[in-house]
C-alpha cells in the first residue's frame, strides 16, 4: 500500500503521512539514537526567530493530566545559525525539513522566510500564528482573520515557491474564518492546532508550576479538540490539513485522515518516549490492513457523520 | 559522548528502603530499583536514565529522570524517594514488569585517581556515588560527607561505606542542617589546601551553597544538578541552566543549555545558578 503524500501541487512530497511537531523533536538530530529519521514524512523542526532568543524563565514544563504544559518562550539561536549549523547536519535531502517560522511582527515574518526558503535544505516554511508561549505576550497573529492573512502574506512574501503551512491556534471565536483568511491569503497548507493557554498550581507553596505563570497545553487531553478543528476546517477549506493535537499512536493517526487531515504531526508523545514515532510509522501499515484500508485517499475524510 | 539507547527491560526487583517516614513534606518512601542490565556499550557515573512503565496509562506524560546508582554485571539499580504521581507509580512495579528506559544520558562525574576527592551528598543525591565508589580506581582517595534527613538506613550508604571513607549526618533541623554546611564549608576548604576536587549531588538550596563555596575558593568542583525533565533528549527545552562567563563554548556564554544533554553534571565555574534569564538577548 502507498503511504505517500503530495502536497501543495507536489510541491512538499512526504513519504508517509507522519511528521514530528515543531517544539517536541528538537532539530531532529537530537531523535538519531533512537530511530531512523528519514523514516519521517517530515521533520517540523523547533521554532526559530529572526534573532537568537533566550526564552523564557524556569520552569518551562509542568506535567498535567494526559498532557503537559510548556511556556519555552521560543528559545533558540536565531535563522542565521539554524541555517548555518543544523541544516547541514541534517539528512534533508531524504526528509522534508520544515522549519517553524515565529515572529512579532509581519516584516519580521518575511525577513525570517526570506533567509529560510533560500535554502535547498529547506522543504517548507511553518508559520506559528498562535501564541509563542513567552512572557511577553507579543501580537498573536491567529486573533482575527485579518492579522493572521497578513502574517500568512507576509511569508509568502518572502518563500519565494516554497510552500507555507499556516499553524492555527484554537483560541479564537471562530477557526473556520481564520482558516478561510488564511487559504485566501495564500497559504499552501494548514496545520492545526497549536497548543491552548494553561496552568497549573501548586497549593503547598501557593507557587504557579511555570515561571511564565500560563503556559500552552499539548498532549493527549487536547486531542478531541484537535479533531474537531481538523473536521470543521477540512469541510470549508481546498488546501491540505496537517492535524496536530495529542497523537501517540498509528489509531490516533488515522482518527486524523478520516476527519479530513493528509497528514499528522507527533508532537508530546515524542517526549513521553523517543521510540514514539518510529513506532507509529512502523505500525501504520498493519493497522491500515487490519481495518480493510487499502487507500489513504479514499479514507481520507471518509467519517460518516 | 556515549549514544543512549532505548530498551524495554523487566524489573527484576523493587524493594523499599528503610521504614516511611514522615518528613517535612510528608511521609518519605524510598526505593531500590532492580532492572536487568541494558546492553550499553559504556556507561559513567553521574549519568542518568529516563525510565517508564511501559503499562503506562494515558494520564501519565513524562518518563521519570532517575540518576544511574549502580550497574552491576546483571542489573542496573535506581534509587529514588517518591515525591509525586510519577514515582508512586514506579514504587508500585513489581518483578516482571516491563519498563522503557532510555539512556544512559547526559556527562558524568570527572575520575583522577590521584587527585583527593571529596563526595558530598543530601539525601537521594547520594544515588550516582554509589556507582562512582564501585568504579573508581583508587577508592582510598575519596571522602564522603553525607546529609540525611532521615535515618541512614532509608539511603544506600552500606555498599558506598564498604568503599569509601564517609561521614554521615542527619540535618533534619535548620540547625543540624547549618552544621552540615558548616562542615562542607570547612572540609572544601581543606580540599581546596590540598589540591583536591569536589563532586556534590543533591537538593538545589544546598548545591546552591556548594557552588557558591567553590566559586569563593576556586576549588574545582562539578555539580549534578536536579531539573524537571520532559524528554531527557534535549528537544523539550525544559530544563535549562544558564551557563557563566567561562562557559567552554563562548557562542552559548550566559545563556541556557540543557540540563540532560549539556549535564546533568556541570563545573561549578561554567554555570550561574543565580542567573535570571533575560526575556531575549541581542545578536
Amino acid at each position: 500500500m502507498d503511504f505517500h503524500v503530495s502536497l501543495a501541487d507536489g510541491r512538499l512530497d512526504l513519504k508517509n503521512p507522519v511528521l514530528s511537531a515543531s517544539g517536541t523533536f528538537g532539530s531532529g538530530l537530537e531523535y538519531r539514537p533512537y530511530g531512523d529519521i528519514t523514516m519521517l514524512g517530515g521533520i517540523i523542526t523547533n521554532g526559530l526567530t529572526l534573532r537568537p532568543c533566550a526564552g523564557s524563565p524556569m520552569p518551562r514544563v509542568a506535567e498535567t493530566p494526559s498532557g503537559m504544559l510548556s511556556a519555552v518562550g521560543t528559545q533558540n539561536d536565531g535563522a542565521e545559525h539554524f541555517v548555518r549549523e543544523i541544516l547541514p547536519m541534517l539528512p534533508w535531502q531524504e526528509v522534508p525539513v520544515i522549519p517553524n517560522l515565529n515572529a512579532s511582527n509581519v516584516d519580521e515574518f518575511s525577513e525570517l522566510a526570506s533567509i529560510l526558503s533560500a535554502e535547498r535544505g529547506v522543504a517548507a516554511l511553518e508559520v506559528n500564528l498562535s501564541c509563542r508561549n513567552d512572557h511577553r505576550g507579543g501580537q498573536r497573529f491567529c486573533q482575527n482573520p485579518v492579522t493572521a492573512a497578513r502574517a500568512v502574506n507576509a511569508v509568502k512574501r518572502g518563500a519565494g515557491n516554497k510552500p507555507v503551512i499556516a499553524k492555527l491556534s484554537p483560541q479564537i471565536m471562530d477557526i473556520v474564518e481564520v482558516a478561510r483568511a488564511v487559504e485566501a491569503a495564500g497559504a499552501d497548507i494548514i496545520s492545526c492546532i497549536g497548543t491552548v493557554q494553561g496552568m497549573a498550581v501548586d497549593v503547598m507553596t501557593r507557587r504557579p508550576m511555570l515561571g511564565s505563570v500560563i503556559g500552552g497545553l499539548s498532549g493527549p487531553a487536547i486531542k478531541p479538540m484537535a479533531l474537531r478543528c481538523v473536521w470543521q476546517i477540512s469541510k470549508v477549506v481546498q488546501v491540505p490539513i496537517i492535524g496536530v493535537g495529542g497523537v501517540r499512536t498509528a489509531r490516533d493517526v488515522l482518527e486524523f485522515l478520516l476527519v479530513g487531515a493528509h497528514a499528522v504531526a507527533v508532537g508530546t508523545a515524542n517526549f513521553s518516549d523517543p521510540g514514539t514515532i518510529f513506532r507509529i510509522i512502523r505500525e501504520l501499515p498493519a493497522l491500515c490492513e487490519e481495518l480493510g484500508i487499502d487507500d489513504l485517499s479514499r479514507f481520507r475524510g471518509s467519517l460518516e457523520a | 559522548m556515549i549514544s543512549p539507547v532505548r530498551t524495554e527491560l523487566t524489573v527484576t526487583d523493587n524493594v523499599p528502603f528503610g521504614q516511611p517516614v514522615a518528613g517535612p513534606a510528608g511521609v518519605y518512601r524510598f526505593y531500590a530499583l532492580t532492572l536487568e542490565r541494558p546492553a550499553w556499550k559504556s556507561w559513567r557515573p553521574g549519568q542518568f536514565i529516563m525510565l517508564r512503565p511501559v503499562q503506562d496509562s494515558e494520564g501519565t506524560t513524562w518518563a521519570r529522570p532517575l540518576s544511574i546508582c549502580r550497574v552491576t554485571s546483571q542489573s542496573l539499580v535506581l534509587f529514588f524517594r517518591v515525591v509525586g504521581s510519577g514515582t508512586d507509580r514506579l514504587s508500585r512495579l513489581k518483578s516482571g514488569d516491563k519498563v522503557v528506559v532510555w539512556g544512559p544520558l547526559g556527562t558524568s562525574f570527572e575520575m583522577r585517581p590521584d587527585t583527593p576527592t571529596l563526595l558530598l551528598a543530601r539525601g537521594v543525591g547520594i544515588a550516582p556515588f554509589a556507582g562512582y565508589a564501585d568504579v573508581h580506581p583508587a577508592p582510598a582517595s575519596l571522602y564522603m560527607l553525607f546529609g540525611h534527613a532521615l535515618p541512614s538506613n532509608n539511603y544506600p550508604t552500606d555498599a558506598m561505606a564498604a568503599r569509601v571513607e564517609m561521614e554521615n549526618l542527619r540535618d533534619r533541623t535548620p540547625e543540624e542542617l547549618e552544621q552540615f554546611h558548616r562542615l562542607v564549608r570547612d572540609k572544601m576548604l581543606e580540599y581546596k589546601e590540598h589540591g583536591g576536587m569536589c563532586l556534590a549531588c543533591g537538593p538545589m538550596p544546598f548545591l546552591k551553597r556548594v557552588w557558591e563555596r567553590a566559586l569563593e575558593l576556586d576549588l574545582p568542583t562539578q555539580l549534578s544538578l536536579e531539573e524537571r525533565m520532559a524528554c531527557g533528549t534535549g528537544a523539550c527545552l525544559g530544563c535549562t541552566t544558564i551557563t557563566s562567563k567561562h562557559w567552554p563554548d563562548p557562542v552559548r556564554a550566559g545563556l541556557p543549555v540543557q540540563t540532560c544533554t549539556s549535564g546533568p553534571v556541570f563545573w561549578a565555574s561554567d554555570i550561574d545558578l543565580h542567573a535570571v534569564l533575560p526575556a531575549e538577548r541581542r545578536a
